[in-house]
């Protein structure tokens, strides 16, 4: 069934993952993440933890990583919590990964302003270079995800790729970006096209003065 | 004291209550999901909402508001009516229109109050969502599509059972409920989720497709499951119990269940002994009473009469037996089956002296060789309660996973004579300590004694408070004692002078070995342990089928009904032993079951009054220095007495929960 929890088979899960332990260098980090927390609310560590397990979960496996049932018993162990109520965080956000995904993680927004600034070219731009909604393409590279809003709407359509957000796309600057990845190459992070972040197309309409130096308007108040 | 005022009628609100409360002291019915009395608030249903001022102008959730002085609470204005319907509206969405064939129908808070809040009809014609069914073990059913996220089994789980494992995943419209990767939850009051549900999302899984609730016939009847004496309601339909249900009482079982009391009742219909038997040649063949009357009649006893009571029986039965063993010239009772010979020269120093409410407000206690999950599994939610309160719980025996944190000391009663320092001071600086002493201890020489003598030592009894519990776990234990059924030395002084006429009682646990001289005549209803070492079997009635008074761990007087008749040529205790008595020519004095109570009453006093017994304080001087491992007694929750053992969902929750066997979910 369609809401059936999306489960690797759990004995191979288990073989693989469940012997997982902390790293040298993110056990330091756990440290400090559970330290932020005072004593006895050492649970509100769960989502870093989540995270942090996920980053590593993915350098073991050359992939943006994910969460194996075993690695959440981990942290519910480290955190003295049931395992039930790390499972409920880890379901209920969209950012930990339930299966294993791809090394490049595509998340298009398809929200009603990346929808209407064209997040339709996107999308196929993706499915043109082999994307499948909601699984990995055979080589491992990228995993194709629709989700919801990332908070980028001035800069629509756009998509985040693993921790990096790809803005203000077109058909081709979206293939442009994948045949970059693809290729092992690091495209441009943020809008695709001339302009700062979410400032004005073709460069300031406001305050233009200010591009230059700092400049007195005072005069102009009156 | 705020001052708050309901639809116009002022009312004083204790501190701390909650706006829906307040509207219940004015009598106010506020329809509600999410929110139970017994479960911490989620206020995510909205059902509740109510129009209060001052505040924001919109309709507020009354669970999750606590009730200030000057509230004006409006439950009947325009915008309530309307926010309910709303509401209402919301929730019937993604529920399925599936009543007929929902076991809940008949039952059914959300069918309910659609009827009394709802607006009649929906306005919704896009597709429902459907959940997939969740695995949640051999007692819970799940039809999770009828789930509206109310999260009380969520909150039961894990705030009175004590197991976590219940939880929602996923989110939004996708969040469903579950247990943690749909393994069985493994809790022995599982079967409360299905009372608390208010929708047919989590049914009785034994229960499924039995009944409906307006064809059944309700009894008040008490459980003989365990010693606690959980006050249930028997639901009956012609001559078959088909489910126990819990009734509140705050004294001894609040609103909970065991799942062994709840779903024994598939047992009452199996294994049944229906006709009298008589052993012939070795065997046991069916006879009319009669000829077993006969048998028995003929045996060449000289006042040379024995009874051992079982775990289940009613006082009455145990109290007729006692008439008729000295009737016929003897004297010796039992009741402790299993060989225990703990002294009983105190009452007091037998029974759970702290009253099960007030266990909730004890702030030290130790354990004593006990599994309290298992041997009395709605004292351990007792206990889950004070422990939430702070209290600290030290333990002594063997280890067991109680849902909480204990502090085990080891397994060694020699640690009664000399506990660790920082116990003692824990004691010492508790007002009520209290000491749970489970089976283990009774059945260790002198560990009795060492208890005991810890009642001084670490302060045990104080003003108004008395800390020193013996737990028991056989419904006819306390009863008995009150009535004799304990000879010193125990069963094996019984088995000793080797009675030429043994009465068994529903006596199921009993070593019969040692009775291979004895003409046993077993007077019970299943054909278990004790039905196959008879010599003579006359069918009985078990709890469901006679009325009778139980006494509980505590010393509580309760009295049960009788729910349905017993089957085939099988009658009530009492009456077989009257007709017995006349046949053996040595008549009973009652003819009714109400002569039978009235002389009971006359013997035993206390019997007659429901309630606790008062059995004094005093502290018998017992041997002590006992050294060694203690056990608990208990082995297998679900397969403690014959009519768990005759009932096919005990089997499966044994199989599946204790011993780990896994099922093969049934194609669908």
């Amino acid at each position: 069934m369609a809401d059936a929890p999306h489960i690797p088979d759990e004995a191979e899960t288990r073989a693989r993952w469940g012997n997982f332990a902390w790293t040298a260098e993110n056990a330091e980090q756990v440290k400090t993440i559970i330290a932020r927390y005072p004593a006895g609310r050492q649970q509100s560590a769960v989502m870093p933890l989540l995270d942090l397990a996920q980053r590593q979960v993915g350098a073991e496996t050359q992939t943006q990583g994910w969460l194996p049932v075993p690695v959440m018993e981990y942290i519910g162990d480290q955190l003295d919590m049931p395992y039930m109520r790390v499972y409920e965080v880890a379901t209920f956000y969209t950012m930990y990964n339930l299966a294993p995904v791809g090394r490049y993680h595509v998340q298009v927004c398809g929200t009603t302003p990346c929808m209407l600034r064209g997040s339709d070219d996107v999308f196929a731009a993706c499915k043109n270079k082999g994307l499948v909604k909601g699984a990995t393409t055979p080589d491992g590279l990228f995993t194709l995800t629709e989700v919801e809003c990332l908070g980028a709407c001035a800069n629509a359509p756009m998509v985040q790729i693993n921790d990096d957000n790809f803005e203000d796309l077109t058909y081709d600057s979206m293939s442009a970006v994948l045949e970059t990845l693809a290729a092992g190459g690091q495209p441009k992070i943020g809008p695709q096209i001339d302009r700062q972040t979410s400032c004005p197309e073709g460069g300031p309409t406001t305050l233009k003065e200010m591009v230059e130096g700092n400049h007195d308007y005072r005069g102009a108040w009156a | 004291m705020p001052k708050v005022k309901v639809d116009g009628v002022e009312l004083d609100v204790p501190a701390g209550a909650t706006v829906l409360q307040a509207c219940e002291l004015a009598g106010k019915e506020i329809p509600r999901f999410c929110y139970h009395e017994r479960l911490s608030i989620a206020g995510n249903c909205r059902m509740c909402l109510v129009e209060v001022k001052p505040g924001p102008p919109k309709p507020q959730a009354s669970c999750a508001l606590p009730a200030a002085e000057g509230q004006e609470i409006r439950t009947d204005s325009e915008m309530v009516k309307k926010a309910r319907e709303g509401v209402m509206e919301f929730l019937l969405i993604n529920h399925p229109l599936d009543c007929p064939i929902c076991d809940q129908g008949g039952e059914c808070d959300l069918q309910d109050q659609s009827v009394a809040y709802g607006r009649g009809a929906s306005r919704y014609d896009e597709n429902k969502r459907a959940v997939t069914e969740k695995n949640m073990g051999p007692i819970v059913k799940t039809v999770m599509t009828r789930c509206i996220q109310c999260t009380r089994c969520v909150r039961f789980a894990e705030e009175v059972a004590g197991v976590p494992e219940i939880g929602a995943i996923y989110r939004g419209e996708n969040m469903q409920i579950t247990t943690y990767l749909e393994h069985a939850a493994k809790s022995e009051l599982s079967g409360n989720v299905v009372d608390l549900c208010p929708v047919g999302a989590l049914t009785a899984k034994p229960y499924a497709f039995e009944a409906r609730p307006w064809e059944l016939k309700k009894t008040h009847a008490i459980d003989v499951m365990d010693a606690v004496g959980t006050n249930i309601r028997l639901d009956s339909r012609g001559r078959q119990v088909l489910r126990a249900v819990p009734r509140i009482n705050d004294d001894v079982n609040e609103e909970w269940a065991s799942d062994k009391t709840r779903h024994n009742v598939d047992g009452l219909v199996r294994k049944r002994l229906d006709k009298p038997y008589v052993r012939r040649d070795g065997k046991l063949v069916p006879a009319t009473w009669a000829e077993a009357f006969a048998a028995i009649a003929a045996v060449q006893h000289s006042g040379s009469v024995a009874a051992i009571a079982g775990d289940l029986l009613d006082c009455e039965t145990m109290f007729a037996g006692k008439a008729l063993v000295e009737r016929l010239g003897g004297t010796m009772l039992e009741g402790r089956q299993t060989g225990l010979a703990y002294d009983v020269s105190s009452l007091s120093s037998v029974v759970f002296n702290t009253p099960l409410a007030d266990l909730e407000t004890a702030d030290v206690i130790l354990l004593v060789g006990t599994n309290l999950r298992w041997e009395a599994p709605l004292v351990n939610t007792r206990l889950r309660k004070a422990i939430k309160k702070g209290a600290k719980v030290f333990g002594i025996g063997p280890e067991f996973d109680l849902t909480y944190k204990v502090e085990w000391l080891g397994n060694d009663a020699a640690l009664l004579g000399k506990l660790p320092a920082a116990v003692v001071e824990a004691f010492g600086k508790a007002a009520r300590p209290a000491m749970i002493v489970g089976g283990g201890v009774l059945a260790k020489d002198g560990a009795h004694g060492d208890t005991l003598t810890l009642v001084e030592t670490l302060g045990l009894v104080k003003e108004g408070w008395n800390g020193y519990n013996v737990l028991h776990f056989a419904a006819a234990r306390m009863g008995g004692l009150m009535l004799g059924y304990a000879t010193a030395g125990g069963i094996k002084a019984v088995a000793a002078v080797k009675p030429k006429l043994l009465f068994a009682l529903g006596a199921d646990e009993v070593d019969y070995a040692a009775f291979t001289e004895s003409f046993k005549v077993y007077v019970g209803h299943h054909g278990d342990k004790g039905a196959h070492a008879a010599d003579v079997i006359l069918p009985g009635a078990s709890y469901a089928e006679k009325a009778g008074t139980y006494v509980n761990l505590e010393g509580r007087v309760q009295r049960g009904e009788k729910a349905v008749f017993a089957p085939g040529d099988a009658r009530e205790d009492w009456s077989i032993l009257r007709a017995l008595s006349e046949v053996m020519g040595a008549t009973l004095a009652f003819d009714s079951f109400e002569q039978l109570r009235a002389e009971m009453v006359k013997a035993v006093p206390a019997l007659g009054v429901e309630g606790l017994a008062d059995y004094g304080w005093s502290i018998p001087s017992l041997s002590t220095g006992a050294t060694g491992e203690l056990a608990s007694p208990i082995k297998d929750f679900y397969l403690t007495n014959a009519i768990c053992r005759a009932s096919p969902t005990m089997q499966q929750c044994s199989a599946e929960l204790v011993h780990g066997v896994e099922f093969a979910e049934a194609a669908e």
